[in-house]
């Protein structure tokens, strides 16, 4: 079967500006692709490139291996810079219309309005709604066809903390069912909590593309002295390949509760430890090297 | 492309904004066609405009020429504005990308907004007519004459102009709302041009240069004027003279009704959603 998203150097120019530049962008079956990138970095553009609204200045766009026509869309559903609906409405009504656009029976309404957890409000205007409330009610249009691949461009927008955890676990569930997801975001720490695969964009150009775990795992640093001694004693505890010296640090790449021991087995040894951390790789440097570097990936 | 239909006049049914207009125009209708000359005839007001036109022109005989008077002017005006509506909204509140993701079809959506709009149009003249006869109905009880109906053909070809005139104001709407992509802006425009400059042109214009009055003759206005003029809508309403032949009006109300959805159609396809 053909891939789900596919483009080939898929450009678009607006005057001077040349919001997405030759992009070439895989999205594979059953995976959940995270496009990243900073702010006016050509995300919504592309995205809307993929689903007809903006037509490219050159280059192609390929979904599901067909190319736009005639059932163009027929399994996808999207969710484009926030939601918009009709405000005199009530949110059942919304999806009601749209599923008349979309050819889909009514009947699929109640449930998808049960998976954004709207039920209780469905029957209240549009326009009534919070801006979360907005943004689920748009999850759930975007879920009207039973799509084989979700196309959602900063879904978490306006959400509180509780409105994120629960859109990621819906992401989380689609995908497990089976569900191609595409989702922008400019947040690296976002995007690794729920994709398999990163690519970051920057000024409209790719610029690398990831496997989540590529941008560096947590690890285990240990301020020890002698530093020799305690890479030894480390290295005979956890496996000599998982200790490297990071300046006048251990690095170790072990699990968090294996700290403890650590500790004890070097102080046993009569090493000196002055400090012992938890240490996050900093996504976010990473992230502003990425887009402020403009290297360009093959 | 009926489930397309379906919705659009779900959207459209229930739109506040679409029954305003439709009560608006029926109670213009009435006061400028049936309160205010029944006023000035009764001698209420005796100065009254349309005083002159006298009973039996409010009686049920002519009540389709009352019923149609008002669409070179205010029903022309508000069927603009249900034009802008059923197109110009999806741009302000953003919703064309909500329907054309489920969609892809833009041709499919606007077929079924012409349909929504023939269908707005012809609910409109209906009531137009309806109300008319009503009131011309309670005319002739008032003043206890017999109530005598219009021909079944007087009523079709009245109806038929009516709708026509009104779904080429319609389309200009359309038109416009997809080239300005909003709602104010081509209601605005709309209006100035339908209220303000047709009149200019032919009550200031036309008379003093020749060409303008040549050029009249194929303005819409003018062609819906000649049009419901030539099916009994008094010429003393603003906008109602017979400038050309019913048959060439129409004709020409038709290629600008065609023209206009053309346009717009071809605009809405070729360009991008935001
Ligand atoms: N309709 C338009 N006309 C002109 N320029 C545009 C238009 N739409 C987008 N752009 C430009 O294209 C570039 C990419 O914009 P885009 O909206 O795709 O960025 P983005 O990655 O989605 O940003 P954000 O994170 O802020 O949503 C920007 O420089 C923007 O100004
Ligand atoms: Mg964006």
């Amino acid at each position: 079967m053909s891939d789900p998203v596919e483009t080939t150097a898929l450009t678009k120019r607006y005057g001077e500006i040349l919001a997405v530049d030759q992009l070439r962008l895989h999205v594979r079956d059953g995976e959940v692709y995270g496009f990243l990138g900073p702010n006016g970095a050509g995300k919504t553009t592309t995205l809307r490139m993929l689903l007809g609204l903006v037509r490219p200045t050159s280059g192609g766009v390929r979904l599901f291996g067909r190319p736009p026509g005639p059932g163009y869309l027929a399994s996808v559903g999207a969710l484009i810079e926030g939601p918009s609906f009709y405000p005199y409405l009530s949110g059942r009504q919304n999806l009601r219309v749209l599923a008349g656009h979309a050819g889909v029976d009514r009947s699929r309404v109640p449930g998808v309005l049960d998976t954004v957890d709207l039920t209780d409000r469905a029957d209240d205007r549009y326009g009534t709604y919070s801006l979360g409330m907005k943004q689920r009610l748009g999850l759930a249009a975007a879920l009207l066809k039973k799509p084989g691949l979700l196309i959602l461009d900063e879904p978490t927008n306006g959400l509180d903390p509780a409105g994120m955890a629960d859109m990621r676990r819906t992401i989380r569930k689609l995908a497990a069912e089976g569900c191609t997801i595409l989702l922008s975001s400019h947040l690296l720490a976002e995007v690794q909590q729920v994709c398999d695969r990163v690519g970051v964009i920057a000024q409209g150009r790719l610029v690398a593309e990831r496997t989540v775990g590529e941008f560096g795992t947590a690890s285990l640093r240990v301020a020890a002295d002698p530093l020799a001694e305690a890479r030894d004693v480390a290295g005979r505890l956890v496996g000599a390949e998982r200790v490297r010296t990071e300046g006048e640090v251990l690095e170790l790449d072990v699990e968090p509760d294996q700290a403890s021991r650590i500790n004890t087995e070097l102080v046993r040894a009569g090493i000196d430890v002055s400090e012992l951390h938890w240490h996050e790789p900093d996504l976010e440097k990473t992230f502003l090297e990425l887009t402020g570097a403009q290297s360009h990936v093959e | 492309m009926w489930s397309n239909v379906r919705a659009e006049f779900a959207k459209h049914a229930r739109r506040p904004a679409n029954w305003l207009l439709l009560g608006i125009a029926a109670t213009l209708s009435v006061v400028f066609a049936y309160l205010i000359p029944y006023a000035g005839l009764s001698g209420a007001t005796s100065d009254a405009p349309n005083s002159e036109r006298g009973l039996d022109s409010m009686l049920p005989a002519q009540f389709v020429s009352n019923a149609i008077g008002g669409v070179p002017v205010f029903v022309g005006a508000l069927a603009l504005i249900f034009g802008v509506l059923v197109v110009g909204s999806e741009y302000g509140w953003e919703t064309w990308k909500s329907v054309l993701v489920q969609i892809p079809s833009r041709a499919r959506v606007y077929g079924a907004k012409i349909i929504t709009v023939l269908t707005g149009t012809l609910i409109l003249v209906l009531t137009l007519l309806t109300v008319a006869a009503t009131a011309s109905v309670v005319v002739a009880t008032v003043e206890s004459r017999p109530i005598n109906w219009p021909g079944p053909a007087d009523l079709l070809a009245g109806a038929g102009g009516a709708w026509l005139a009104s779904t080429m104001w319609a389309s200009l709407g359309m038109l416009l709302a997809i080239a300005l992509r909003s709602v104010a802006l081509p209601v605005g425009l709309g209006l100035v041009w339908l209220l303000a400059v047709q009149n200019l042109l032919s009550a200031i214009a036309a008379p003093l240069l020749d060409w303008v009055a040549d050029m009249q003759k194929a303005l819409p206005g003018p062609n819906a004027g000649s049009l419901v003029a030539s099916l009994g809508a008094r010429p003393d309403t603003p906008g109602v003279a017979e400038l050309v032949a019913p048959t060439q009006a129409a004709l020409v109300l038709g290629a600008y009704l065609v023209a206009f959805t053309a346009l717009g159609g071809w605009l809405l396809q070729r360009r991008d959603i935001h």
